[in-house]
């Protein structure tokens, strides 16, 4: 059970949350091809170290936040 | 104290445990083992225990070391496996409980007291856990003095300063400090969660054995268990006994059984010098074998030529650290060649070991080390903390033996007592190249048992290094996993069963339904009415009379569940014309309008009615099962990607009682409860009395036949209903839904559609706008897989025979063979149609088109239709003309909380000590963006207003949508951190936050100093109210 730092309600159980995926991924747009189009939609990075990754606070105060979380040990760091 | 072992009655001395009074009686076999049958006795004296398992009531499988003797007690013993008594009557009551600290110490002897002491003494919140039912420790196994005086002395004199918890086993260490431990308590086990800023482990070590031929007769003990059975239980595990002593601990063993009266015949110590004793002491000599009378039982101890007459071999083979929670923790163990085993290496996580479990053995070693870990972990020096003096000798180094070697002909050397597993099981894996200790475990089972070769794990690497001439650190041990000691489901389930086992959502309606018969279904949490069967109909007969009624007369239907979401803000238009597909921002005023929702992969994610409410006012609903996922979907999109906006989103699912009255006689029902709504054109709404109440009424069907959505605040939903039905409406549930909808070929969110579908797909190209620049999925649409003309579509099935019912799954083929071309999603008997029909999606197929539906055996042969069987021109939704003038529903409108009808049980469980009640009706709002001075804040732009409070202009109505549960007196905090995962400790508890209590949604409010108000969805109430009587019930 993940500790995660609610930036409005601070820290709190991981299951009082929602995981939102890869944090910092921007909605095209304008004209995309195809090709960027389905990397938006389908492709994310999933590094073996820090990643950064979104958080929605669903039991709490409903704030969508990043964090940084290193993949292998869990720990988890303010970015 | 008196008990029974396999029926046979016997007597034991408070303070026993099980294993401890099966020795006093003269036991010597307490089992056979798993796989060979042997004959086994008591191994040891602690949780390590491999053979002396037995069933004690509803619990299978129990280590007879681990079980504290009761009055009364009944136990059998096992063939090495746990056998489950189905006519046991399990009457624990297990729960749950959370609790945070600053420091966390697991284990109560030398080195946890010591730390406890040191960290609580700085003033940290300190929880201390110990698996006895006292502490001390291993001091509770010895005759050693402390400051010349017995060890538990020291003990009883330290006040510390702390939270202990005896009978609790720490059991797993996981992520960012948090612990597990279980509580044995009286009534049942409580399962512990336990966050800690810091962890001292103080696990103590295991002894462990070795392998030797005839390793595992009864009467083969670890030595410092028969010195714990001789010290602490006043028991002698046998009357002569040799020792093998290949750690020093082997004589404090052989000194302490002739204190206690046993015949020590000698030492037997591999190493080349022993050390001075009052009995023989075989220097550089080894245990050869063992003897055993018929029935297996140790008669005799080989050394050498050497033979002893002994029933009892008290086996010092060295110690183990007790590494298991560190290595959970994702602590990486080394190998210490000093001590000849694994000790903590590099920490993974906020976490120290101190004392025997990083092979500190020495009792004054483990008190300083102990200070040491607990200031350590406190960030803070205490003074004054002196080591008691201690008669202790110095251990020397242990012999580094694992083996001994097995003459041909002799019995097994056993290296994992419980699986069975010996030497030459370990030989024939290395020989048949396995390398990797993980391999030869899951090969040889070994380690793999109840125990988890908590005794075997070291003898195991041991024998691996001497047959493949490597070092055990190259071996290495196999992975330590939770939890460290067998738990049950029971424990683990808590009281999480029966009705509690998943949280239920009900509507305000709901008791009536259950006073009317329905059968229910569950959607999502919901406790939804599938039909509302009559003198004994069946679902098929109810269904038919239901929709016959809907189609030809008037029916109503609980509607409640369906997600309504509260939009305000001068940009709710143009944000609602980005997450649907269509038009928003250009809707009237007082008009409702269809919408489906997509994800950014352009599949259709939900659908719904939008409703203008006012020109910066909407209120949209979502599918029952998606109410929360689309709120979460809009509120990302709002924050993350269009925080510029001005538009808020509060759901109003539960303040809102929603009743649907359905047929072409509806408006005859309108016209009693909702007058003024009676001319209400399709698709438009009207904020009207509803039995003169303030409510809502929605011009929308989804059967085709004139419909009214009738909303009134929760607690009027109960009179509403009763209201309609006293009029002679005719209740329907989902399945007639259903059919409704089907016949008139309505897709349904998540059984026309699975993640994989377009509204194109759905033949609803008509909802995706071409004029609006862009919404969320819209590129979507035109990638080439989506655009593509050969993709599944939403069509209609009829089977040539008309009673057939084609099964909901069953694959669409052209002859009954591959390629499959689609399947089919709803499949019904129609009384409208007088025959059965079906929705399927399916690819390259046209209206006249032949196809079978393959389902099992089943081969149906169908034809493909339009998906709309039943009025498809529309000709229906006006009804019929209201025949004569109505009068005006006239009785009251009685208003009913949502936990009213607990009143009496609430106030049956309360005491002194804790009560529990109900704050009815209380008036509340949400309010959003800026700060109304007044209230709970529950985000960074969101406040909760209640009481008596004139409301403000943009303030949201959320009466009905929470209750107040109030929980009052000394221990509301101890039933609420049996729920409740934060810190509720009034120096950390905020004063109100928002958090789970029960696995539901809550703002949990303190009035101090003991006072708490629950906020919960009415919904959650009755689940809530259950939930909290019960944990009363149990405290
Ligand atoms: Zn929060």
């Amino acid at each position: 059970m993940l500790l995660i730092d609610c930036p409005h309600c601070g820290p709190r159980d991981e299951n009082e949350f929602h995981y939102g995926g890869q944090a910092g991924i921007a909605c095209p747009t304008g004209d995309v091809t195809d090709e960027q189009w389905a990397a938006y939609v389908f492709m994310r990075d999933n590094p073996k170290g820090w990643f950064h990754e979104r958080w929605f606070h669903v039991h709490g105060c409903r704030t969508w936040f990043t964090v940084e979380r290193h993949t292998v040990t869990h720990e988890i760091r303010k970015p | 104290m008196r008990f029974t072992f396999d029926g046979r009655p016997m007597t034991g001395e408070p303070g026993d445990t099980l294993a401890a009074a099966l020795l006093r009686n003269g036991v010597r076999v307490v089992g056979r083992s798993v796989d060979l049958g042997r004959p086994r006795g008591i191994f040891t004296a602690g949780p390590e225990e491999p053979n002396a398992l037995v069933r004690v009531g509803a619990d299978p499988m129990l280590a007879a070391t681990t079980v504290e003797l009761h009055d009364g007690l009944e136990a059998h013993s096992l063939r090495g496996k746990g056998r489950v008594d189905l006519d046991a009557v399990d009457e624990r009551r297990c729960d749950k409980g959370y609790l945070h600290c600053d420091v966390l110490v697991v284990g109560g002897g030398p080195a946890g007291l010591a730390a406890t002491l040191a960290a609580g003494r700085s003033g940290a919140r300190v929880i201390l856990v110990d698996d006895q039912p006292r502490l001390g420790g291993d001091l509770l196994n010895s005759r050693l003095l402390l400051d010349g005086a017995p060890a538990l002395d020291w003990v009883a004199g330290l006040d510390l300063p702390a939270r202990v918890l005896t009978r609790t086993t720490a059991v797993g260490y996981y992520d960012h400090n948090y612990v597990v431990a279980v509580e044995r308590r009286a009534r049942g086990e409580r399962l512990w969660h336990i966050r800690a800023r810091r962890v001292v482990l103080a696990t103590g070590a295991h002894e462990r054995s070795l392998a030797f031929p005839g390793n595992d007769r009864p009467g083969v003990m670890l030595a410092a268990s028969a010195r714990a059975y001789a010290n602490r239980y006043g028991v002698r595990a046998g009357r002569r006994a040799v020792v093998f002593a290949c750690a020093d601990s082997g004589y404090e063993a052989a000194r302490d059984l002739v204190a206690a009266g046993v015949d020590v015949l000698a030492v037997v110590d591999p190493r080349p010098s022993g050390l001075p004793a009052d009995v023989e002491v075989l220097a550089g000599q080894v245990v050869t074998g063992t003897t055993a009378d018929e029935e297996g039982v140790l008669t005799g101890v080989q050394v050498g030529v050497r033979h002893f007459d002994a029933d009892l071999l008290a086996v010092a083979g060295g110690w183990n650290p007790a590494v298991h929670l560190f290595s959970q923790s994702g602590g990486r163990t080394r190998f210490d060649e000093e001590l000849a085993a694994f000790v903590p290496g590099t920490s993974a996580q906020a976490e120290r070991s101190a004392g025997a479990c990083r092979g500190l053995y020495a009792t004054r070693e483990a008190i300083a080390d102990g200070y040491a870990a607990g200031a350590e972990a406190a960030g803070r020096t205490v003074p004054d903390l002196r080591v008691p003096e201690c008669d202790e000798r110095i251990s020397r180094r242990p012999a580094a033996l694992w083996l001994v070697e097995r003459a041909p002909g002799s019995e097994p050397a056993f290296a994992d007592l419980h699986r069975d597993v010996a030497v030459a099981d370990l030989a024939m894996a290395t020989a048949t190249g396995m390398r990797s200790v993980e391999h030869v475990k899951r090969y040889t089972t070994a380690g793999t048992g109840a125990d988890q070769g908590k005794t075997s794990g070291a003898v195991v690497v041991g024998v691996m290094s001497a047959l493949l001439g490597a070092a055990p650190g190259q071996v290495g041990t196999t992975t330590f996993r939770p939890p460290y000691t067998p738990v049950s489901f029971a424990t683990l389930a808590g009281r999480d069963r029966g009705a509690l086992s998943d949280p239920v959502r009900t509507t305000a309606l709901h008791d009536a339904h259950v006073a009317l018969g329905a059968v229910f279904e569950d959607v999502g949490q919901w406790k939804r009415p599938r039909y509302f069967p009559r003198d004994g109909e069946d679902m098929e007969a109810a269904v038919r009379r239901e929709c016959h009624a809907a189609r030809t007369a008037v029916a109503a239907m609980d509607a409640s569940t369906l997600g309504k979401i509260d939009i305000r803000g001068a940009d709710a238009g143009e944000f609602l014309d980005r997450v649907y597909t269509n038009m928003y921002s250009t809707l009237a005023v007082g008009a409702c309008r269809y919408g489906v929702m997509c994800g950014a992969d352009g599949m259709v994610f939900d659908d719904g009615t939008t409703t203008r409410l006012a020109d910066d006012h909407y209120l949209t609903t979502t599918t029952t099962g998606n109410a929360a996922p689309v709120l979460d979907w809009l509120e990302e999109w709002r924050q993350t990607e269009w925080p510029d906006l001005d538009v808020s989103l509060v759901s109003v699912t539960d303040h809102w009682a929603t009743v649907a009255v359905v047929g072409p006689r509806a408006r005859e029902v309108i016209a009693v409860v909702a007058p003024e709504a009676v001319e209400l054109a399709f698709m438009r709404y009207a904020s009207v009395p509803v039995l003169g109440v303030a409510g809502r009424v929605f011009r929308i069907s989804f059967s085709g036949e004139l419909a009214y959505e009738v909303n009134v605040p929760w607690r009027y939903g109960r009179a509403l209903w009763e209201a309609v039905l006293e009029l002679g409406v005719v209740p329907y549930g989902t399945e007639t839904m259903h059919v409704l909808r089907a016949e008139k070929g309505f897709a349904i969110v998540g059984q026309e559609t699975d993640g994989t579908v377009t509204p194109q797909d759905l033949g609803m190209g008509w909802i995706v706008s071409k004029r609006k620049p862009d919404f969320v999925g819209r590129r979507s649409h035109s990638r080439p897989d989506t655009a593509r003309p050969d993709r599944k579509r939403l069509v209609g099935l009829l089977a040539d025979d008309p009673e057939a019912l084609v099964e909901e799954g069953a694959q669409l083929t052209a002859a009954g063979v591959a390629p499959m071309l689609g399947h089919v999603t709803s499949s019904y008997h129609s009384a409208a149609l007088d025959r059965t029909f079906s929705l399927a999606l399916a690819r390259n197929v046209t209206p006249g088109d032949r196809l079978t539906a393959v389902s099992g055996d089943m081969r149906q042969p169908v034809t493909v239709v339009e998906p709309v069987f039943y009025d498809p021109d529309n000709t229906r939704r006006d009804g019929d003309p209201l025949p004569e003038a109505r009068v005006a529903y006239r009785g009251d409108c009685r208003a009913e909380s949502p936990a009213a009808a607990f009143a009496d049980r609430f106030e049956a469980v309360s005491t002194p000590r804790v009560r529990l009640r109900e704050v009815p009706f209380v008036s509340m709002w949400e309010v959003r963006g800026t700060d109304p001075g007044t209230g709970l804040r529950l985000g960074p732009d969101w406040w909760l207003v209640s009481g008596d409070v004139p409301p403000r202009p943009g303030w949201v109505d959320v009466s009905g949508q929470r209750t107040v549960l109030e929980l009052a007196g000394p221990a509301a905090y101890d039933v609420l951190i049996t729920g409740c995962p934060i810190d509720l400790d009034p120096s950390v508890f905020p004063g109100h936050a928002q958090t789970l209590l029960a696995r539901t949604s809550v703002i949990l409010e303190r009035l101090p100093p003991e006072t708490y108000r629950i906020y919960v969805r009415s919904s959650f109430a009755k689940y809530l109210a259950e939930w909290l009587i019960d944990a009363l019930e149990a405290s």
